[in-house]
């Protein structure tokens, strides 16, 4: 095969046998290789072998509460838009053992969690996704306080992006400022522009390193034409656009009537937050074994929609449903900025697409920006 | 004024219990008990007035507790507790020699060194007495240091008075003012009768010269602050200790959010004039 020299670093072409190659390349290195898969009727991220695992010829439909996995009329591997969640549960697990304790007389004994775990390689996120991995890095990345088991995950993983060459109607990356093109947080970023084939660019030496040793092509002008086509597409296709002056602000309007409208659809379910790929609260569970000798502590992904996420002795202090999805949406838009300095919302869309009433992040704001403009003239 | 939590160690952790063994039990009052702890390993535990711990009891879970101990006292760790729920409960069942897991301390302190010069004056409201103990010790240590000093403390019957022996040591000093009133008096109480925003009506103090350490029920440091400045004491001389639920107490489980705020690491002491709007959110 014709090859390219890849280590200057200038795009390349990879075709369906280089991607096998790049696979089977992470693989070989030690990577515990995730990608996109189809199951239970969604596209989901999960472990994969080759590139036979990935959804050849699937895309899916989303719209506020529904999500519909089709059969395209092409064979691409990557025509969805976002898998139904995020890499969140990958770096940050829904269940983690913070450690374990042993009864030793009248006292106990902690044990820290040890163990290796394999180094992941991501193959497919979008620029959405790796927005929010960047968001969350921040917040475990505290100076003080920082989360170890997540830094240690992040840093050891290898990010193959893959930019979307089209958007789904509840899709509005571009009014959030992520996306669509991935411009960080990769090592290699791929854009699959027709018939299994890619556009390859290095994004680190780590990148650039594995990429030399793939049989690329280089790119024509009808595959570069593709390119600005494809990633032009996944821009304009966006179905939605969040205000984001509105969104900032919403912490100044804890008494707006919205609040009563949103409450009288919202289930609190909490699907919204588990879906999210930022949102990184989490509550704790103790365990321990009949004996009564052995106790675990463990983390897991909790919801600010639980009437129980904000006891304290006395009750709750937010029981009603109005009160937690205001927190929810004022955090995720507003107070983010002051606790992280940017937006907690990446505009992926799945707490649309998830919601089962439709509930739309994009259309409560809208509606709270459209009496905005009333009220001030 | 930004202040970091003094860090268990640089490359520890922070979800794993350092253990401590428990040296002594006091009951303060029916419900509520003083436990004295020890490290396990020998670490000296350092902290600053105001700040908490997470105290993690075998098998049943962890709950954030205010230091209630001298902090130029390394000898050791005290911290007062009211049983009013499981893992409380279950401290409360705790005896000398058991194991405890401690994680901390965490959170922001009462400003003692800025108040410097001024008046102190402490507002506390049942077991909320317990977080600003450590600053009353400071101060106490620092008297001249200070301009006046006064403690208005309220419980809710005479009964209910915590550390009410030291209290009335506090009360028999000839360089600080101890007032204290009751919801509901009782026995041969004679004393004052009221909610303890009615003492820092009394003054006592120069406005002008004061800061205010204010601890208790929500609801009562809300109407503390607001008599504070009603006095005359400026907002930014008004500092309170919030209460939320927290899982972690170093701002990774995300349940202590009040508003922009991570009670567990921008607070639990919070400078009044950053937070005033807060309180008239309900549900926040």
């Amino acid at each position: 095969m014709p090859g390219v020299d890849a280590s200057n670093g200038a795009p390349a072409i990879l075709d369906k046998d280089g991607l096998g190659q790049l696979i089977a390349a992470l693989r070989t290195k030690g990577y515990r290789v995730v990608g996109p898969r189809s199951a239970d009727g969604a596209i989901v991220y999960d472990d994969i072998d080759d590139i036979e695992d990935l959804p050849a010829g699937l895309g899916d439909e989303t719209e506020g509460g529904r999500y519909r996995l089709r059969k395209r009329t092409d064979d691409v591997l990557f025509g969805y838009t976002l898998g139904a969640q995020g890499w969140k549960r990958f770096l940050y697990p829904p269940r983690q053992r913070l450690f374990a304790a042993r009864r030793q007389g009248a006292g106990f004994q902690v044990e820290a969690e040890e163990g290796e775990e394999a180094p992941m390689a991501f193959l497919g996120p979008r620029a959405c996704e790796l927005a929010a991995v960047a968001l969350q890095a921040r917040v475990f990345g505290d100076k003080t306080f920082p989360d170890p088991g997540y830094q240690a995950r992040l840093a050891a993983a290898f990010v193959v992006a893959v930019e979307c060459g089209a958007a789904a109607s509840t899709c509005f990356c571009a009014s959030m400022g992520t996306g669509p093109e991935v411009t960080s947080g990769h090592d290699i970023r791929l854009l699959e522009i027709k018939g299994q084939r890619f556009l390859a660019e290095a994004g680190s030496d780590r990148g650039r390193e594995i990429l030399t040793g793939l049989s690329l092509s280089a790119p024509t002008a009808a595959d570069l034409k593709m390119v600005a086509a494809a990633r032009k597409a996944a821009r304009a296709g966006q179905g939605r656009v969040l205000d984001r002056d509105t969104a900032a602000a919403l912490q100044s309007m804890p008494d707006h009537p919205r609040w009563d409208d949103v409450a009288a659809r919202c289930l609190s379910c909490g699907n919204c937050t588990m879906v999210c790929p930022t949102c990184f609260c989490t509550t704790v569970e103790d365990v321990t074994d009949l004996s009564g000798d052995h106790a675990e502590r463990w983390r897991k992904w909790d919801s600010c929609f639980s009437v129980e996420f904000s006891y304290i002795h006395g009750g709750a202090v937010r029981t009603e449903a109005k009160s937690r999805y205001r927190q929810w949406i004022t955090h995720k838009l507003s107070t983010w900025a002051d606790q992280f300095g940017s937006s907690g919302c990446v505009g992926c869309g799945r707490c649309i697409t998830w919601c089962p009433v439709g509930i739309d992040i994009t259309a409560e704001v809208a509606a709270i920006a459209a009496t905005r403009k009333g009220t001030q003239g | 004024m930004t202040m970091t939590a003094h860090s268990l160690a640089e490359d520890r952790d922070p979800m794993l219990p350092r253990l401590f063994r428990v040296e002594k039990v006091r009951r303060d009052l029916s419900d509520t008990f003083t436990m004295e702890l020890l490290a396990e390993d020998g670490w000296e535990f350092v902290f600053r007035p105001g700040q908490f711990n997470m105290l993690y009891v075998f098998g049943v879970g962890e709950i954030p507790i205010s230091i209630s101990g001298d902090p130029a006292d390394r000898s050791c760790l005290v911290h007062t507790t009211r049983a009013v729920g499981q893992v409380s409960q279950a401290l409360n069942a705790l005896k000398a020699g058991d194991s405890i897991g401690v994680r901390g301390p965490f959170g922001t302190a009462w400003p003692v060194e800025s108040a410097y010069g001024r008046d102190l004056v402490f507002v506390a409201g049942g077991v909320g007495l317990a977080p600003l103990r450590p600053a009353i010790y400071h101060a106490m240590s620092n008297r001249d240091r200070y301009g006046r000093v006064m403690v208005l403390y309220g419980a809710r019957t005479p009964e209910d008075i915590l550390y009410k022996k030291e209290v009335e040591r506090w009360r028999g000093r000839f360089d600080m003012d101890v007032l204290v009133t009751v919801d509901r008096a009782t026995g041969k109480w004679s004393g004052n009768v009221g909610v303890v925003t009615n003492l820092v009506m009394k003054g006592g103090f120069d406005p002008q010269q004061a800061t205010a350490f204010i601890c208790g029920p929500e609801v009562m440091m809300r109407y503390g602050a607001q008599a504070m400045e009603k006095r005359g004491v400026g907002r930014d001389h008004i500092w309170l200790s919030m209460e939320r639920n927290m899982k972690c107490g170093c701002g990774l489980c995300g349940h202590c959010q009040w508003g922009p705020h991570f009670v567990c690491k921008d607070g639990p002491v919070f400078r009044y004039d950053r937070v005033a709007d807060l309180f008239s959110v309900s549900e926040l």
